[in-house]
């Protein structure tokens, strides 16, 4: 097969209705255009909200639940073995929110080699007193310098510096919705209850602020000593370990591990943000399915244009079939039109959908809920660019298949009998 | 040397819509190298049918037919456009050329389809063919800004590019006036002369057919006479 006399055909019958060529390929630069694009953003979009929440949440969280014990005394009795015990109205025990023997838990979990730092950290329910009135909330005892080195801890202390409840004592940070609410300036002193009814003054050295207002309205941060103070605890009080891994795909595995050796509850990440992938899957899928109905619509322009041309082009496909081009020839002319508009439109689709990806992470996008963005996010994942070129190409190859397939069917006879 | 290029033995075809009429019955004739045939008879009576049949186009028939001594019936599509690409050159009563294309590329696309010689030769060939004709100034212009007589006289050349085994021609001066078809005439008479082409013509023209070598003349789907 002649492949170059077959190209240089093809150019020929483009070139002579170049408009539609050009229009069917402004169709496919455009929807390869809005696919990358759509995708670069959706996915930067993703990846805005997963360090949202992933930057702040621990691979693993290793923490007591109170809860009533699974093994209540009466099945340990050994006059009662053999039967099934109903039992009713089973409360938990005082139970401690403790997690005991935390130092050597604390040591063994930074040899091992899978994790990359752990935090501990001390959960307490608080009110905090504003004149009359008392507000719920939680104080955060954290360990200042581990928590900024796992979770960026200093990104998010918008006012005021993170050090600062460290080094000075019985100070706190307040997130800035709480401390709005409280009107509680830098340097201000408030006091807090704890549960029990313990009663406390802090010092305001900071604001704290994550982007998720029901966050901000209830946590504040203190550090660990100063809440162990608060809630009258001597100093090896700790409620939750939080576990960064080197690789998070392995969380539920060792978080099934742990709660095993340590004897204590374990999450993992991917099981308490589960709703949440399934938000950027959902996002993810939605954004596919615009861009390939963009490209189906695509496909049908060039079908159209296509049908029209061998509609048009019917005397020439006779004659080249009556002075020796076999049908399959004829076919390969069709597909390879199909196909130079698609990788054209593909080509251009992509260095345009760059283009708007580009201008679209310059554009400013202020959000006081996130005080760490300045600009809308994207992602130049180059899989988008790959999917995008590979879809423009097949489905043009099949929008020009089946008129090609007609034009390989012309029977020269009927067409030169019809003049 | 009367060697034989064509043979037709007893082709025969019916057209099935709407009612089934045979259009050619037992077709029995051979051509010889070098002979330059006219086709004669009233509309209708099947000689384009036939045509199409003898081309390759048509394989819609019984019966055999015979192209340089290789049997037609059961080739497949891909040899019988092999076939006409190499052996047979078409001239139809409408010249058919590419628009898009410029004479002397009309001209050169079967020959650069065969693939037998370089694009360059070809190219050389197909200027030779022109000369012959008399159009070699047009060479460069599209299809049409050409008059009717030398839209045709391409169509010949483009016809002659493979140095065909046969020329056939459906009324080849049939949109032609007197003079254009007079020098259509003479082009064919020359390659017949002084080229020894075999051509196969089917005419309208009593004096076009009366200066050929061989009249076959039909009636009603028969050869009545050759
Ligand atoms: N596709 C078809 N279906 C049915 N009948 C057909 C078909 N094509 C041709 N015929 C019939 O076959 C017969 C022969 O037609 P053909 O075109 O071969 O005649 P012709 O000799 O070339 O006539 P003319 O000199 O007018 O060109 C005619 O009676 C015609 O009506
Ligand atoms: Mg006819």
């Amino acid at each position: 097969m002649n492949r170059r006399l077959i190209i240089n055909i093809a150019k020929a019958l483009m070139f002579a209705r170049w408009k539609q060529t050009l229009v069917a390929a402004i169709g496919v630069v455009f929807s390869i255009t809005m696919f990358v694009t759509l995708l670069s953003f959706m996915n930067g979009l993703n990846d805005l909200l997963d360090s949202l929440i992933l930057n702040r949440t621990p691979h693993i969280r290793l923490y007591n639940e109170i809860k009533p014990t699974k093994n209540q005394p009466i099945n340990k009795d050994i006059a009662f073995k053999k039967g099934h015990n109903f039992i009713q109205s089973v409360k938990p025990n005082g139970g401690r929110l403790e997690i005991y023997n935390n130092a050597s838990i604390l040591k063994t979990l930074q040899n091992d080699s899978r994790v990359l730092g752990v935090a501990p950290k001390i959960a307490a329910q608080v009110f905090y007193n504003v004149g009359a009135i008392d507000l719920t909330g939680v104080i955060n005892g954290i360990d200042v310098n581990a928590e900024n080195k796992l979770f960026n801890f200093s990104e998010y202390v918008v006012t005021g510096n993170y050090i600062d409840i460290k080094n000075i004592p019985n100070s706190i940070i307040l997130g800035k919705a709480a401390a709005e609410k409280m009107l509680a300036e830098i340097g201000d002193v408030i006091q807090v209850t704890t549960a029990k009814g313990d009663r406390m003054q802090l010092k305001v050295v900071g604001y704290f602020q994550s982007g998720l207002q029901d966050i901000d309205k209830v946590q504040s941060y203190c550090s660990i000593s100063t809440t162990q103070k608060l809630l009258g605890k001597t100093n090896n009080y700790i409620t939750d370990l939080n576990i960064k891994l080197y690789h998070i795909e392995n969380a539920p595995e060792i978080a099934k591990e742990y709660s095993k050796i340590f004897n204590v509850d374990a999450v993992d990440i991917q099981t308490a943000n589960s709703q949440f992938e399934t938000g950027n899957h959902i996002r993810g899928l939605i954004s596919y399915a615009v861009g390939i109905t963009l490209l189906i619509v695509a496909g049908f322009g060039i079908y159209n244009i296509l049908n029209m041309m061998i509609f048009e082009k019917m005397d020439s496909i006779a004659i080249l079939k009556a002075t020796g081009f076999s049908g399959k020839e004829v076919k390969y002319v069709f597909i390879v039109i199909a196909l130079s508009i698609g990788i054209f439109g593909g080509l251009f689709g992509i260095i345009f959908g760059f283009s708007l990806s580009y201008l679209i992470d310059n554009l400013p996008f202020n959000t006081a809920a996130i005080p760490t963005i300045t600009t809308f996010p994207i992602n130049y994942d180059p899989k988008f660019y790959l999917i995008g070129t590979s879809f423009s190409i097949i489905t043009t190859y099949f929008a020009g298949y089946f008129p090609a397939k007609k034009a390989s069917k012309v029977d020269p006879v009927i067409i030169i009998r019809g003049k | 040397m009367n060697k034989i290029v064509l043979e037709s033995r007893s082709i025969c075809k019916s057209f099935h819509d709407p009612i089934t009429i045979q259009v050619l019955n037992e077709i029995n004739f051979s051509i010889n190298r070098g002979e330059f045939v006219s086709v004669i008879g009233k509309s209708g009576c099947g000689k384009s049918t036939l045509l199409y049949i003898l081309s390759t186009m048509d394989t819609d028939y019984e019966g055999d037919l015979l192209i340089d001594g290789e049997s037609m019936v059961r080739k497949k599509e891909i040899a019988l456009a092999k076939v006409r690409n190499e052996k047979i050159g078409f001239v139809f009563q409408f010249h058919y050329l590419l628009n898009e294309f410029s004479v002397l590329k009309n001209v050169m696309l079967p020959g650069l389809k065969l693939g037998k010689y370089s694009a360059k030769e070809v190219e050389y060939r197909a200027m030779e063919k022109l000369k012959l004709l008399g159009i070699e100034k047009e060479a460069l212009k599209l299809p049409n800004q050409l008059s009717g007589g030398q839209k045709q006289r391409v169509a010949i050349a483009r016809a002659l590019i493979n140095d065909p085994l046969i020329i056939m021609g459906d009324e080849p001066t049939g949109n032609l006036d007197k003079k254009n078809s007079q020098i259509v005439f003479d082009v064919f008479k020359e390659l017949a002369i002084e080229c020894n082409q075999t051509l196969l013509i089917v005419t309208h023209d009593g004096e076009f057919a009366q200066k050929s070598d061989r009249i076959i003349e039909m009636e009603d789907g028969r050869i009545i006479r050759q």
